[in-house]
């Protein structure tokens, strides 16, 4: 399973220090989420378009990931319109009602969502996932949760494998899901065997590991240094999004 | 459900972040190194079977098994989940950063739940009891879940009401395939390894 569709690739973004990333991403989202008015939340929807095209990403590949949230999103186009009962009515009729704050409060969540998700993808989506976790602890995240954070990544394309294994034998027997208690018995057993499996492979893990020397965390070999670059990024990125959302 | 970005107020997320924490900063006081491997090895299991998608009706749900997360690893759902939401986050755009605090804690937390009232109930000698213990689990804490991010939903936004309803009801039917699918799975497993359900996590 390949899951770091974008951490490869030759832009700004993908060479910057990823703790850089992180506090800028940090401070992005916080200020996306608490924007007032229509003009920043707008102006922070551009900024995650700018990130993604700074990182040179396949547009197509970037819009395919927006699309599930989108999704969601589209009850709040759904319902907001008619759940606020205010005037001005864009459209209104004695039977439909379309209030222009529902479709007004519809456009701001959608707009900051989608800031947000390409901030994601343009910026910790370009770093690979031991590079991010490795940040963490520079941010004092608790070296067991890194740790189990390491060995739970480097397991799912494992027991992903298992699973598809598990799957193409109940398939190879026939299996057609469906609407009944069968159905669901097989689904419940095959999860059942991939907890049977992953049981097992953890003590594997837990011997090789103490066969290693584990002491209750992993020794990282690649450390980071600041480059006059990724100063200088993160200070013009951090005011530019202090001064939207302060005028 | 996982909740998007840039929909619940800045209240409700911080709130959601508060209670996450408390509940990863239990998980790993208790976490011992010998456990390690073991929490995190089922958390990639449960993130891989979060992938397989149902049958429900004329459409379908991926799994979510919060029940089941909460019977094997008790305060560790917070661990397993809060991981799973993260990756989840950062390669599928599922849920987000912000809502990875609120997200986990609705389903992390039913699923502690479970693992208090219903694991007591879940022994080789009874299948049927030990099923319906993981029917239950399964069905409250998908409920659960839906009941959490329904309140989270109305705490941002009194007018959600209508949409909150929806999701409750909406809930209901992944949640009795979910129960199913959870007793289902502690039958198997209680046939074939009792002893993940012996150890105190």
């Amino acid at each position: 399973m390949h899951l770091e569709v974008f951490a490869e690739g030759r832009s700004l973004l993908h060479i910057l220090d990823p703790r850089v990333k992180i506090v800028s991403f940090t401070v992005f989202v916080i200020f996306c989420v608490g924007a007032k008015g229509f003009l920043p939340p707008f102006v922070y929807f551009l900024i995650g378009f700018g990130l993604v095209f700074l990182a040179k990403l396949e547009f197509k590949k970037v819009l395919a990931r927006l699309l599930p949230a989108n999704v969601f999103l589209v009850f709040f186009w759904v319902l907001l319109p008619f759940m606020y009962k205010s005037n001005p009515y864009l459209i209104e009729t004695p039977y439909l009602k379309i209030s222009a704050e529902g479709v007004y409060q519809a456009l701001l969540i959608t707009l900051k969502c989608n800031a947000i998700l390409m901030a994601t993808i343009a910026l910790l989506g370009t770093s690979n996932v031991f590079m991010l976790a490795h940040a963490m602890l520079h941010f004092k995240v608790p070296a067991k949760l890194v740790t189990v954070f390491f060995v739970f990544y480097r397991y799912i394309t494992v027991l992903h494998e298992e699973y598809l294994k598990i799957k193409r034998a109940a398939l190879a027997r026939g299996f057609v899901p469906k609407n009944s208690l069968q159905t669901y018995k097989t689904y419940g057993y095959l999860v059942a065997f991939l907890l049977i499996k992953s049981f097992e492979r953890s003590e594997e893990v837990y011997r090789a590991m103490l066969a290693r020397g584990f002491k209750g965390f992993f020794p990282v070999l690649n450390h980071f240094y600041l480059k006059p670059l990724d100063l200088f990024f993160g200070f013009f990125f951090l005011t530019v999004i202090f001064l939207i959302f302060f005028f | 459900m996982h909740i998007s970005e840039g929909v619940l107020s800045p209240p409700v997320l911080i709130t959601g972040w508060g209670l996450t924490l408390i509940g990863l900063t239990i998980a790993l006081k208790k976490l011992s190194h010998r456990k390690i491997s073991e929490v995190a090895v089922l958390s990639s299991a449960f993130f891989i079977a979060s992938l397989i998608h149902v049958p429900i009706g004329p459409s379908a749900a991926h799994l979510v098994l919060n029940g089941m997360v909460g019977i094997l690893l008790g305060w560790n759902s917070f661990v397993a989940i809060f991981l799973g939401l993260l990756l989840q986050a950062l390669f599928f755009q599922f849920g987000g950063f912000t809502t990875l605090g609120i997200n986990t804690f609705n389903m992390a937390f039913p699923g502690v739940i479970s693992y208090y009232l219903l694991k007591r109930f879940i022994r080789g000698e009874n299948q049927k009891l030990s099923f319906i213990s993981g029917f239950l689990a399964g069905f409250l804490s998908m409920l659960g879940a839906g009941f959490f991010t329904a309140l989270s939903l109305y705490l941002t936004e009194k007018k959600f009401l209508i949409l909150c309803e929806t999701l409750i009801i909406a809930h209901i039917p992944i949640a009795v395939v979910e129960g199913l699918v959870t007793g289902f799975i502690v039958v198997y497993l209680l046939k074939i390894k009792p002893e993940v359900f012996k150890d105190e996590v």
